[in-house]
């Protein structure tokens, strides 16, 4: 019955959502305002819709209806009841139903907006977005039903389908299959949907610019229209990144964080544009420069979005992530070229009137200093782009296949990540408009001076290694520009209005969010970098056979193995867990549990290090492997992870700078000034 | 039982009690000093120093050192043959990009389309710069960049773009002059 409700609500919202195409095609055409708001209305009709499909869905999980196929594949009754729940994206089908219900939240949210400045955008942006979202909901329908059955039949063939075929019966399986391993974990509460909301939240932006070539109205409206959703979708990708990269250091056994896996790479490759997207907007924004790369840059994003997904969805490629594949890969392929070629040819329609206002003045401006931003991010996007599709390139032409593996990105991508840092430091400092070396070098070589300074403790402190000392001085000179343009915003508010300092820091940042904000999402940056550096270029490890009582040393570090427990938990999972000392010159730090868990229904084994974490440095200690403890003992790799945990402390700060960017401003009091550009602006620079 | 019988076995006692006593000597000593790793030859480190750079065709772009599946464990122990053989790191490499195609390695072979992975990054960030520079030479206007000032404030943002800014930033500059 569920079911039945769930599949006809689902064929609702496809139809709701394809009339909601014709309705905003008919207002264009005949440029009714009635028709549009028919339009509008379907959109935000699509989302109560919708929720009620992945309200259908998660009861069934939560419920255990086993004839349900999905609900089979993804639950088992010994799952926790949180696990059973975010089973709704656990899955192919219910990860497409979860796609389209945030995707019908977001275009929704937008219809909710007021339209007044903007109405000739509104028709293009409901189209935009229905398509984007009709393919999804036409997805789920022909291809990756959630609600198919089992049956039997009269002559007692299993059959798989949504309504009983004649003479067929239910067969109802006494239990699931349970959700795949790796996805047992509490990362799966909040991991996916961060990714997927990073993903169609980029589609706001993308509609918009769709819109505005369409119309022809290419100033930067619709990039001040856009900023705030644009900030809202790059946040939500950049938490799910940086929570994919501790989940896979939590769970996946290999001591690192980052794997350059195509799925992590799929993720990857839409942020990479789109961080370069909200840097040169400001171009745009600040000089009237660089509107048709703008563009360029919505697009790319937007393709990747949906390539990002077609990685995830279609298992074309080998990854640690394909617990969703199926066949519905052409389906996307088809949609990525339709999208890419539509969006070009508007391109090249309206190339002529995408056209620079102003003009570059200098070399060393704030402006050249971000399109280098942007070509570094479009090198390191052509490594990880390259680097991810080869294999596939490979085996088509040559039928050979091929690994393209972290030292392929890391080789190619270094050098380019660190260009990125530097430009972090220094572009701050250069002025919109121009500026010359003589007054970046006046700015610059005190903050210079001082990471110079680092530098050189460092290198007294042992450390010889040339990348990593370049690393930290990059990493030290943005932490000094930034605490520096800090300090001389707060002593000139200070002085002005006589606050204290807080109040005068607190006061600074929220009359202009967007440039403290950014200067807070650099320092997460680097101190994200520091933790890279460590672990790349630091990381040592071992790895030895030994009895109870015996140790392995690493480092300063000493593991002592005390005992092996092997049972079986009440989840379906045969455990190993051992139980080992750390200690360091003779005291004992921790007692740490790594363990082995075999999922015995799939016999799928998953290592679940034992960690020691310090803001210093991480001891990761793997079960590899056990014998009887008579004959030869436990197996133990252990890896020293120096800086690691400035990653995640960086990460933090990361997403507290976008939300201080990305936060609403208080009703600004316009003053009218007489801008360069013949424009009058209100006090505030923020956008929308 | 003769003389020389029962000196046989009474020497054959001995001999028993003595390795049994060596034995327990080994034993109580062992418990004493502690005890590290029981490392193979090649140790286990060796191993998966190669490993690292290999990837096992079964499971999911999981590197070979740390896979923990039965096949993989296998193959790390073939590499442990093939070292305690003498065959370098890079032999062993080739060995089972032999046996079992490329796949295995950690990054392509440079040879045939393979260099493509190689080249083409490099290609595209050339051209990059190159579109960059035509576009920088084409927007810049001579006149402005003959008008730039050298004035100590360029480091500073466009008043006319954030007049808020502008504000501080004035305030700092007069200031930095009243010597503060």
């Amino acid at each position: 019955m569920l079911a039945n409700i769930g599949f006809g609500v689902l064929v609702v919202s496809f139809i709701t959502s394809v009339y909601g195409i014709v309705a905003s095609v008919i207002g264009i055409r005949k440029n009714s305002l009635a028709w549009v708001e028919s339009a509008r209305k379907a959109m935000q009709i699509t989302f109560p819709l919708i929720s009620i499909v992945a309200l259908a869905i998660i009861l069934l999980l939560v419920t255990g209806q086993y004839q349900v196929q999905y609900v089979y594949n993804v639950t088992s009754s010994t799952m926790p009841l949180y696990l059973k729940i975010t089973a709704l994206w656990g899955g192919q089908a219910g990860s497409l139903v979860f796609w389209s219900w945030l995707m019908s939240a977001f275009t929704t949210a937008v219809t909710l907006r007021k339209w007044d400045r903007d109405r000739e955008f509104l028709p293009w942006v409901i189209l935009v977005g229905l398509i984007t979202l009709t393919f999804f909901l036409a997805l789920i329908i022909f291809f990756e039903n959630p609600f198919v059955r089992f049956w039997v039949s009269a002559s007692g063939n299993q059959i798989i389908a949504m309504f009983p075929p004649e003479g067929a019966a239910p067969l109802i399986p006494a239990d699931g299959r349970g959700l795949n391993p790796l996805l047992r974990h509490p990362g799966m509460v909040i991991h996916p949907p961060m990714l997927y909301l990073g993903f169609v939240s980029f589609v706001i932006p993308y509609a918009f610019g769709v819109a505005a070539l369409i119309t022809g109205r290419t100033d930067d409206r619709w990039i001040r229209i856009t900023r705030r959703w644009t900030l809202v979708a790059w946040l939500f990708l950049s938490l799910g990144l940086v929570l994919g990269s501790r989940w896979a250091y939590d769970v996946l056994g290999w001591g690192g964080y980052w794997a350059w896996d195509p799925v992590e790479n799929a993720a990857f490759m839409p942020w990479l544009t789109g961080t370069a997207f909200l840097h040169s907007v400001m171009i745009q924004e600040k000089r009237g420069l660089f509107k048709r790369w703008n563009m360029i840059l919505i697009i790319l994003t937007y393709v990747l979005v949906i390539f990002g997904t077609f990685l995830t969805r279609s298992g074309v490629l080998s990854s640690v992530h394909s617990f969703a594949q199926s066949a519905i890969g052409p389906m996307f392929f088809g949609f990525i070229a339709l999208s890419m070629i539509l969006s070009v040819w508007l391109l090249i329609w309206r190339w002529q009137i995408l056209h620079s206002e102003g003009t570059m003045h200098s070399l060393l401006s704030r402006e050249a200093l971000f399109l280098l931003n942007n070509l570094l991010f479009m090198g390191i996007l052509a490594v990880v782009f390259w680097g991810t599709v080869y294999p596939l390139i490979s085996e088509l032409f040559t039928g050979q296949k091929v690994t393209v593996g972290p030292a392929f990105y890391e080789r190619s991508a270094g050098p380019l990540f660190a260009g990125l840092l530097l430009l972090m430091g220094i572009a701050p400092l250069s002025a919109w408009g121009h500026s010359t070396v003589k007054t970046l070098g006046k700015a610059l070589w005190k903050p210079a001076l001082a990471a110079l300074a680092v530098v050189v403790a460092v290198f007294a402190g042992g450390v010889r290694n040339p990348w990593a000392l370049m690393g930290f001085l990059f990493v030290a000179l943005v932490v000094f520009i930034t605490l520096f343009e800090y300090y001389r915003g707060v002593r000139a508010r200070r002085h002005r209005t006589g606050e204290n300092w807080l109040s005068a820091l607190i006061n600074l940042m929220g009359r202009n969010r967007r440039r403290y904000g950014g200067y807070i999402i650099h320092l997460g940056v680097v101190l994200m970098a520091l933790g890279i550096i460590g672990i790349e270029m630091f990381q040592t490890e071992t790895q030895g056979t030994i009895p109870p009582g015996g140790s392995l040393k690493l480092g300063p570090y000493e593991v002592t193995f005390n005992r092996l427990d092997i049972f079986d938990a009440a989840d379906g999972r045969n455990v190993a867990r051992a139980t080992v000392l750390v200690s360091k010159d003779g005291r004992t730090l921790a007692e740490l549990h790594p363990r082995r868990d075999l999922y015995i229904d799939t016999m799928q084994p998953m290592t679940i290090p034992g960690v020691r974490s310090t803001i210093e440095d991480d001891l990761y200690v793997l079960l590899v492997d056990w014998q009887p403890i008579s004959s030869t003992g436990v197996t133990f790799k252990i890896y020293h992870n120096p800086l690691i945990n400035w990653l995640w402390i960086g990460g933090f700060v990361f997403i507290l700078g976008t939300l201080v960017a990305a936060w609403p401003d208080r009703d600004p009091q316009p003053v009218p000034v007489t801008a360069r550009r013949g424009q009058v602006v209100p006090s505030s620079s923020s956008g929308d | 039982m003769s003389k020389d019988t029962l000196m046989l076995k009474m020497r054959k006692s001995l001999w028993g009690w003595a390795g049994l006593v060596i034995f327990l000597v080994g034993v109580l000593a062992l418990s004493v000093y502690p005890v590290n790793a029981q490392q193979p030859t090649p140790s286990d480190d060796d191993v998966n120093r190669v490993a690292k750079q290999m990837y096992c065709p079964v499971c999911e772009n999981i590197p070979l050192d740390v896979c923990p599946t039965q096949a993989c464990a296998q193959w790390r122990e073939l590499i442990r043959l093939k070292l305690s053989e003498g065959l370098t790191d890079e032999e062993i490499r080739q060995y089972f990009a032999e046996q079992y195609g490329d796949r295995v390695l950690d990054v392509p072979p440079a040879r045939g389309l393979n260099w493509l992975v190689y080249v083409l990054p490099p290609l595209f960030l050339l051209g990059g710069i190159w579109i960059v520079v035509r576009v920088l030479r084409s927007m810049r206007s001579p006149l402005a960049a003959m008008n730039v000032s050298t004035r100590g404030d360029e480091t500073l943002p466009n008043p006319n773009e954030d007049p808020y800014l502008a504000r501080i930033e004035e305030e700092l500059r007069r200031r930095e002059k009243e010597g503060k």
